[in-house]
């Protein structure tokens, strides 16, 4: 079984990197677009059921070390596997 | 006085460290990262470079080094710590000192020798300077920008706790131009310039950092 941690910067912090690639976007001509915010994901297996309880500890692994929720949003969710 | 300097996989700026505590009179010890004993120290300095490869983020696997472990608990009853760039990351981290550091907002690594301000001249690591001279070291950090919440900023402010500050424009996008904030017993000190570059004029801008090191001797010699 596996679960998802998706990690995003704060709206309020700025993302230099999220910028530098919506100017390459708007170099090749994706001028459509205009905002990037680049965040992380991670997949993570485990051994066992993903129940609330897995879901809960595992919120505290992102919430510790996956995402520093000083700067960084983060959701933790159950993915169906692959 | 023995100073610990701890070498993470990937740290940089350890031999400079352990030589500005030579220079300031001290006596340099070696910590390595995996290993939690502190070897009888008296202060630590934890230095720059890119500790893991910056995996993660900067700073964030480093912080659950064994060592780590050690400096955080005895930091918090008043172990003197000065965390230079990637240190400072590393203590923010660990959140001894609030707030984070981002990429900089100018998108580009920044490496010049920066003048700062010193706000706080009564830190541990910071009261052999006068409050406000002026210096110059070394910065050399891609991912230098200062941020926290405005309440935090406030209260950092109120209390004294921004150590040093760029003066002659922001290099980095720091909020507040904070280059370095300190503990509330103001004996864990973090900043992103590197002091420990400019303590002699062979081989760096000055010798302006130096007071960082002379300054925990200082107040160590004082306080014993």
């Amino acid at each position: 079984m596996s679960v998802v941690v998706e990690v995003m910067p704060k709206p309020e912090i700025l993302d230099p990197q999220g910028q530098a690639v919506l100017g390459a976007l708007h170099r090749l001509g994706f001028t459509e677009v205009t905002s990037v915010r680049q965040g992380k994901r991670f997949e993570l297996a485990v051994d066992g059921d993903v129940d609330e309880a897995m879901l809960m500890r595992l919120e505290e692994a992102a919430a510790t070390l996956l995402a520093n929720p000083v700067i960084e949003d983060h959701a933790v969710s159950a993915a169906p596997d692959a | 006085m023995r100073v610990g300097v701890v070498t993470f996989p990937g740290s940089l700026d350890d031999g400079d460290a352990a030589r500005a505590v030579r220079y300031a009179g001290g006596e340099a010890v070696g910590l390595w990262h995996g290993e939690d004993e502190l070897r009888g120290v008296d202060a630590v300095v934890l230095p720059g470079g890119f500790s893991y490869g910056d995996y993660l983020r900067c700073g964030a696997i480093a912080r659950f080094a064994p060592v780590m472990r050690s400096v955080v608990d005895r930091a918090r009853a008043g172990l003197p710590v000065l965390g230079i760039c990637n240190g400072f990351q590393i203590l923010a981290e660990a959140h001894l000192l609030p707030g984070a550091l981002i990429r900089n907002d100018v998108r580009t690594f920044v490496c010049r020798d920066q003048a700062l301000r010193v706000e706080n001249a009564t830190t541990a690591w910071t009261s052999d300077y006068e409050a406000g001279r002026r210096i110059v070291v070394p910065l050399k950090s891609g991912e230098g920008g200062y941020v926290a919440d405005q309440a935090t900023l406030d209260r950092l402010e109120g209390e004294g706790r921004v150590v040093v500050r760029y003066v002659d424009g922001n290099p980095n996008g720091s909020m507040r131009d904070i280059a370095g904030v300190c503990s509330e017993d103001g004996r864990v000190v973090g900043l992103m310039p590197h002091p420990e570059h400019a303590i002699d004029s062979l081989t760096g801008p000055g010798t302006d950092g130096l007071g960082f090191f002379t300054s925990l001797l200082t107040s160590m010699g004082a306080a014993a």
